[in-house]
């Protein structure tokens, strides 16, 4: 395995049923940069992200973080590769027991032995990192879609975890919040430098912040690259879905 | 990859059957395993222990006291017959400690108490919660269901001999203050007649009620599917399947132990 490879993906298949989710796919994602994988709804992108964290197992096939082929682990070890970890959900999956302060905070709680004080300490600037703080003691249920995904992101964030997987971090969000989250995901990869993974069909969004672009098509990645070796891609299922988006400039968009 | 062996390509509703005993089975098991293994998550317990035992604690005064008082009507209505009105408070405690007592305090407990579990945890898989405490490294099973099912266990007999306790005095009231029973008789027989052991046995009952309602409200709630509909269903099977097998291993129970 490369040394700037965070993750490789090799030969993964997964069935659902008589379903054929993942068909083959192999893909290598660097340290330190922002990876998209785009692909139609219902397409496999949040299987295969399930993968990548084994919240789901292959039926066939290797994942290697770090050197380690983590199909092939315990759940005991498992978890220590889990600990480099950290996701923002799709609906950000905030618990609902607790307010946002001992949300941001528990992964420090249950890991680290860090006073309390310092805990909190973390948690409120890491809440302020995302234009939070004086939100801490909101329950969840108190917050809108927006600000949840920001206190998923803030969660997140908080361990300093190697690699941060991201499940739709624009869906359901108007125009200016889903800007605001990108902005946010592009400032903190920025300054920590850390592996980012974003499942996502916000295309222009995520052109914007890739640094390399996967297309996941009938379980298989059929185009990776920058966002502009993508944009010209010749392939014509990746034509097909960059045209249906018609944004200008892209292959087949208008011009 | 088909594997031939494998349950989950049998659509029988009999292997459906047998493949969620299993579930709960090793579901069980691991609660108990992951009670032993640090870090100890009291805190869990003792918030699980509130919500369960205290917060039923309602709810079961006034069943008891009710199941007592109505036991006492009809006993009395019955022993008059043939002037046997004084074993009226022998009978009621005899019910409310061996029988009435562990079974009712479950179902309530299990209408209240195991619905809100098998929501609450389904709510959590839905919204993906569950897979965000795998994700952090968590086991889900240490964290959610371990702390309900040792709540459950221990709350259970509490609960109940406050309900044989408040069932007694039900059947008090009615019987001696409002049907004129004597007092002497009602609570001489009762003493003569009711051993420590029929309190234990109801004891020992509860507290596997308590389990079997924990463990399959908990394995409904913790394998939803399907959204808020699937929430909703979980809830209903889990009260409808913990009430059936509470009565179920009740008769078991009763008859290996009395």
């Amino acid at each position: 395995m490369d040394k700037d490879t965070a993750i490789k993906i090799v030969d993964l298949y997964k069935n659902f049923g008589s379903q054929n989710v993942l068909n083959g796919i192999n893909l290598e994602i660097k340290h330190g940069e922002i990876t998209v994988i785009i692909g139609k709804s219902g397409g496999g992108k949040s299987v295969l992200m399930k993968h990548l964290i084994s919240l789901l197992k292959p039926d066939m096939g290797e994942i290697w973080i770090d050197g380690v082929d983590i199909t092939k682990l315990k759940e005991r070890e498992l978890n220590e590769v889990r600990k480099k970890f950290g996701m923002l959900f799709q609906e950000a999956a905030l618990f609902d027991s607790m307010n946002v302060i001992d949300n941001v905070a528990f992964p420090l709680r249950e890991h680290t032995k860090l006073p309390e004080k310092e805990i909190i300490r973390l948690a409120e600037e890491k809440l302020k990192n995302v234009g939070l703080s004086g939100f801490g003691y909101k329950m969840p249920s108190e917050l809108s879609g927006g600000m949840k995904k920001r206190v998923g992101l803030a969660r997140a964030l908080i361990n300093d975890p190697d690699i941060i997987l991201f499940d739709e971090p624009t869906s359901a969000l108007d125009p200016i919040i889903s800007l605001t989250i990108l902005d946010l995901i592009k400032e903190t990869q920025e300054r920590f430098k850390k592996t980012y993974v974003i499942i996502s069909h916000d295309i222009l969004g995520m052109f914007r912040i890739a640094h390399k672009v996967a297309m996941l098509y009938n379980g298989k990645i059929i185009e990776y690259g920058t966002p502009e070796n993508v944009k010209k891609s010749e392939n014509e299922e990746v034509k097909e879905f960059l045209k249906a988006t018609g944004i200008p400039g892209f292959v087949g968009g208008v011009l | 990859m088909i594997n031939l062996f494998s349950l989950d390509r049998i659509y029988h509703p009999a292997t459906s059957v047998l493949r969620q005993l299993g579930g709960m089975a090793l579901m069980f098991f691991s609660s108990i395993f992951y009670a032993f293994r640090r870090p100890w998550k009291l805190n869990y317990i003792f918030k699980q222990m509130e919500f369960i035992g205290v917060k039923s604690l309602g709810v079961v005064l006034i069943t008891g006291t009710f199941t007592g008082m109505v036991l006492a009507i009809q006993t009395y209505y019955g022993f008059r017959k043939f002037g046997a009105e004084g074993l009226v408070g022998a009978t009621v405690a005899l019910s409310m400690t061996r029988e009435l007592g562990p079974v009712l305090t479950s179902l309530m407990v299990t209408g209240r108490a195991g619905s809100a579990i098998a929501a609450e945890l389904g709510t959590m898989r839905v919204t993906e919660q569950i897979d965000a405490l795998i994700v952090m490294a968590l086991n889900p099973i240490k964290y959610l269901v371990t702390p309900r099912v040792i709540a459950s266990f221990f709350m259970l007999p509490v609960l109940t001999i406050i309900s044989d306790f408040v069932g007694i005095v039900g059947g008090w009231l009615v019987g001696v203050k409002l049907l004129g029973i004597n007092e002497g008789a009602f609570i001489n027989k009762m003493i003569k007649y009711v051993d420590l052991e029929d309190i234990y046995d109801g004891l020992i009952k509860s507290a596997c009620f308590g389990i079997i309602l924990s463990v399959v409200a908990c394995y409904k709630g913790f394998y939803t599917a399907g959204g808020a509909e699937g929430v909703g269903r979980s809830t209903t099977e889990s009260v409808v399947i913990a009430s059936v097998s509470i009565l179920v291993a009740d008769y078991i129970l009763t008859s290996l132990m009395f």
